[in-house]
């Protein structure tokens, strides 16, 4: 059954009068025939409503900073937030030198009751010089927590005075949960941040290699990145840095020699991609790794944007050969896939991404949506302009960067810039809502009423999400992936993860352990063979 | 693994590296799952709700529901009174759950709001209700947020409306495991005493695949039975950190007595828990229990060769580590690293609590055993502790595998969270045949390591 209006009103209907004129606004069916189809998002989500959300200090310190391995994070705040984003989200890092890979250690002031009333500056600073003593980083992030804003700790001032007597960079993040409305408030903390604190801090004024491009909003799960890298540096390209998955201070701070920025995750990382063109004339590619067409599309955007030959031909040897090597192995995997639907709801841009992947396998996405996206992750860019700050984005502050008189350079005569922007999508993103079909459903902030009720009107055969929804789902004898863990599993990105994705997925499907659901004696009445016996006389 | 770690000890004020507790509200959240129809909420912004959620789903496996304020910098700066409200409002109207308890975050303890006064001018539905408890982060550790929601669920819900205490029993389970509480309901029951378990998670974090999804599986305390709770003849408070406040909150409000005992891990410890029920009820200990205790002395007696004299470090939750510390010392083993994350005092000023460092140092006297023993450390000193004075096993919780990996060291995962794991949670740790259990674990842990070692002309068949 699809969604109608009309099915969606009376769905809607089961909501008090206020509940419902709000999520209203936030589910669409989509209809090209219309010009447009505006959905809200990045608003707050109603108190009361079971949501899949988390908070600014989980976009801050979990999603960006984290992965930075060679930089130790310190938890400002009581345990919980530190503890809750301890190897919780498999952002994989290998290092040369295992002493400066600090991704496994939790770091947290453990605020204690006496320090919410006196304050809690002395204890941070005294962290920070055992941090310094015990692991000797070469950069520290502080992020604060909850309470830590409300008692008027001055993060900065002891960051500052902390980085003058260690004499290495010590970055504070005022990411309090309750900042915005969703993790998108902390993503965009962590990207000022990181723009002030590290990126450009480096001395390299040249790229060490040929074609030097940054990955963002690329953040390993699953080691994501190491394959998406693997076909990069096979086709010449020289990876400057990624941000954040497998990254590091190292490399962070040279990031402004690269050529071209690609954009993974646009929700989590367009402010650097945007700043990083201001200041240095670096423009930025949307790409997608997740999905075979998707990587070969990205692939040869890459290349033509260089526009050198010898690199076109050699992306294309490369999308031969493995296109050679993996096509065969997912049309053995499409044969049981074909035909399936799947809902896809995962935080801000996966919910897009993953509906090309589950396309190559036959598996049209029924309803997607993100979690904590903003309009322009569903409408595409050129709806910026109309977005009017509310309250809660205004608390988060722009960093306004300008050209850097030193190294500023356009990559691209204007000219060039354009002609290439009406082929590919140069610093620019045209969402998701684009790509989906007429009759699907897309959600923003899907919530546990609404997954319970969507599933019942679309039945869909697979639930792509998160933890916190995965066993509701299978509980009702769907299976659900989760796409912010992979379950555990992975890589899902470039050429081998889309095999490994289709042979999770496949593997969900025909498990046999679906088939004992229901016991044998549900649809047996009791007395039936004792009515046979008696009733026998027949034969 | 772990290569940052230094062998030498330095003492330290900053704060905990790799902690071995989290924060009071996910025991809150954990403790209120143990309510029959009720909804978990949290009183702060969604994060602390979306991590907790998060953490007990990758425990148990199962849908962990609960609902939260969602506070935003204008409820931090005016409070969160609306936002409770409207929470309050529109949770029973689109989740409908009979009660919904909520807990603070340290967001809103810092705010200071008055959750009793919220909620008294709150529109709550007819016959529904709303408990709350305070869980400050920044005292204790998850096992206050739980022990602190059980005392709420007797200040709110529990009743002496008796002359006379009934013949039942009121057992307290701590913060254990759906199966561990299923053991100890077997056991009551086959001793064929009435009796009231609160919280009580079975059926809630444990419940069955059906194919279909209910928001409020079959399990739970009713409330009729909390309430009923002020008419037991006794409470049984089944470690001190967890249990014991709730107990003694009952003890004062209606006149039942308060007996705290450990928790049953271990054959001491279930033996007490027995005598416990044997002397309050005058019921003789079926064959059926002294059977399982015969078997269990039967195996610890004949594999003895196993473990006796093996050193262990033990980290988790003080009523776990404590009842395990006397489990593996009856064992013969020498647990000479003994660790809590969580703070000697618990919870705030004046609450029950054990003294986790004095009972543990005492049965390690007992045993004429040195060891290191610590409430409120964590696992980079645990660490640093193995590095200076090595063990032949680990016993903790997930996060231990990282020490593990690091020392080259057997590990036994028990306690909270094991999230790298499956089923722990479906079955006991607790009575005989949790020792069983337990002890298999140990023995199997130490042997697949001897096998593991071994050179091929000293590979044994039989062990
Ligand atoms: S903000 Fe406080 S209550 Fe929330 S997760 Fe962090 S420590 Fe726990
Ligand atoms: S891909 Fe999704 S989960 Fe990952 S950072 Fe972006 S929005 Fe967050």
């Amino acid at each position: 059954m699809a969604v109608n209006e009309k099915v969606l009103e009376e769905l809607l209907n089961r909501y008090p009068a206020k509940v419902k004129r709000n999520r209203k606004k936030h589910i669409i069916i989509k209809d090209a025939a219309l010009a447009r189809q505006e959905i809200e998002a990045n608003t707050r989500t109603i108190p009361g409503i079971i949501t899949n959300r988390g908070c600014a200090f989980a976009g801050c310190k979990g999603v960006v900073l984290g992965p930075l391995k060679d930089v130790v994070h310190i938890v400002h705040g009581p345990i919980g937030c530190a503890y809750y984003t301890w190897g919780t989200r498999r952002n994989k890092a290998k290092s040369e030198d295992p002493t400066k890979n600090f991704i496994n250690y939790c770091v947290s002031t453990d605020m204690q009751e006496s320090d919410i009333v006196f304050g809690g500056e002395k204890k941070l600073a005294r962290m920070i010089d055992e941090v310094m003593e015990i692991f000797k980083p070469n950069c520290i992030t502080i992020s604060a927590t909850c309470p830590v804003g409300l008692i008027g700790d001055d993060l900065q001032a002891v960051a500052k005075a902390a980085q003058e007597k260690h004499g290495v960079p010590i970055l504070a993040f005022n990411c309090e949960g309750y900042k915005g409305v969703s993790q998108s408030a902390g993503h965009h903390i962590a990207n000022n941040g990181l723009m002030e604190g590290i990126i450009g801090q480096g001395d390299w004024e040249e790229a060490p290699g040929k074609y030097p491009i940054n990955i963002l909003g690329e953040y390993n799960i699953g080691g994501d990145s190491w394959e998406v890298e693997r076909i990069l540096k096979e086709i010449g390209y020289t990876v400057i840095a990624v941000m954040t998955g497998d990254g590091s201070y190292e490399e962070l701070k040279n990031a402004h020699v690269a050529e071209l920025n690609l954009v993974q995750c646009h929700r989590s990382i367009n402010y650097i991609a945007e700043m990083l063109e201001i200041k240095y004339g670096t423009p930025w590619l949307k790409v997608n790794f997740i999905g075979i067409q998707a990587t070969i599309d990205s692939l040869r955007n890459m290349a033509l944007y260089f526009g050198d030959p010898a690199l076109i031909q050699k992306t294309e040897e490369v999308i031969a050969r493995e296109l050679a090597r993996v096509e065969p192995i997912i049309e053995q995997y499409k044969k049981i896939c074909q035909g399936k639907t799947a809902f896809c709801f995962v935080g801000g841009s996966r919910g897009h991404h993953y509906q090309g992947l589950f396309a190559e396998l036959g598996i049209e996405t029924v309803l997607a949506g993100y979690e904590f996206a903003h309009r322009d992750d569903y409408e595409g860019r050129a709806v910026i302009p109309e977005i009017k700050p509310d309250a809660d984005t205004k608390n988060i502050p722009d960093l306004h960067v300008t050209p850097d008189e030193r190294r500023f350079r356009l990559k691209l005569s204007p000219e060039r810039m354009e002609e290439l922007k009406k082929k590919i999508p140069l610093s620019d993103y045209k969402g998701m809502n684009i790509e989906m079909k007429d009759g699907s459903v897309i959600v923003d902030d899907l919530n546990h009423f609404e997954t319970e009720e969507f599933i019942r009107l679309l039945k869909p055969d697979i639930f792509s999400s998160g933890i916190k929804d995965k066993y509701v789902v299978q509980k009702m004898g769907i299976p659900s992936k989760q796409l912010h863990s992979y379950d555990y599993s992975g890589p899902y990105a470039g050429f081998n993860g889309a095999v490994k994705f289709a042979e999770d997925i496949t593997m969900a499907f025909v498990s046999p352990t679906w088939n004992f659901i229901t016991p044998p004696w549900k649809n047996k009445p009791l007395l039936e063979g004792i009515v046979a016996e008696g009733g026998c006389s027949e034969c | 693994m772990l290569d940052c770690t230094p062998k030498e000890i330095k003492e330290r004020t900053g704060g905990v590296i790799n902690p071995a507790k989290t924060c009071q509200p996910i025991g809150a959240m954990y403790a209120a799952l143990g309510i029959h129809r009720c909804l978990p909420h949290s009183h702060g912004s969604q994060g602390c709700c979306s991590y907790h959620r998060m953490h007990l789903t990758r425990h148990f496996r199962d849908p962990i529901m609960a609902s939260t304020s969602s506070f935003t910098e204008g409820a931090s700066v005016f409070g969160g009174g609306a936002n409770l409200k409207t929470a309050i409002k529109n949770v029973f109207a689109i989740y409908n759950p009979d009660i919904m308890a909520v807990h603070t975050t340290c967001l809103s303890e810092t705010i200071g709001d008055d959750l009793p006064t919220i909620i008294r001018t709150a529109e709550i539905p007819e016959g529904k209700l709303v408990i709350h408890t305070n869980t400050p982060s920044y005292q204790g550790s998850h096992v206050t947020g739980f022990s602190n929601m059980t005392k709420s669920m007797v200040n709110y819900l529990s009743e002496a409306t008796l002359e006379s205490k009934k013949e039942q029993v009121n057992i307290i389970p701590g913060f254990v495991n759906p199966g561990d509480m299923r053991e100890i309901k077997r056991i009551v029951n086959t001793m064929g005493i009435k009796f009231i378990m609160f919280p009580d998670t079975s059926g809630v974090v444990d419940s069955p695949m059906t194919g279909e999804y209910v928001m409020y599986p079959r399990g739970g305390t009713r409330l009729a039975d909390l309430k009923d709770t002020g008419n037991s003849k006794v409470t049984i408070a089944l470690g001190s950190y967890a249990s014991a406040d709730a107990a003694g909150q009952l003890e004062r409000k209606c006149g039942v007595p308060a007996v705290i005992l450990k928790t049953p891990i271990g054959i001491k410890a279930t033996d007490q828990l027995l005598m416990a029920l044997r002397s309050q009820f005058a019921v003789e200990i079926p064959y059926e229990l002294e059977e399982e205790r015969g078997q269990l002395v039967d195996i610890m007696t004949d594999t003895h060769f196993h473990f006796h004299g093996k050193k262990v470090a033990i980290f988790g939750d003080p009523d776990i580590v404590l009842a395990m510390t006397e489990f593996v010392l009856s064992l013969g083993m020498q647990p000479i690293h003994v660790l809590t994350g969580t703070p000697a005092t618990g919870g705030a000023i004046g609450t029950m609590v054990g003294n986790f460092e004095v009972e543990v140092q005492e049965l390690l006297q007992e045993a004429g055993i040195t060891g290191k023993v610590k409430a409120g450390g964590d696992l980079f000193e645990l660490h640093q502790w193995i590095k200076n004075e090595k063990v032949d096993l680990l016993i903790g919780n997930t996060y231990g595998k990282y020490i593990a990996r690091a020392e080259d060291l057997p590990f036994v995962r028990m306690g909270f969270p094991i999230l790298d794991r499956s089923i722990h949670s479906y079955l006991p740790v607790v009575g005989y045949k949790g020792a069983m259990r337990l002890l298999e674990m140990i023995s199997n842990a130490l042997l697949e390591r001897a096998d593991r070692d071994a050179r091929d002309e000293d590979f044994e068949l039989v062990m």
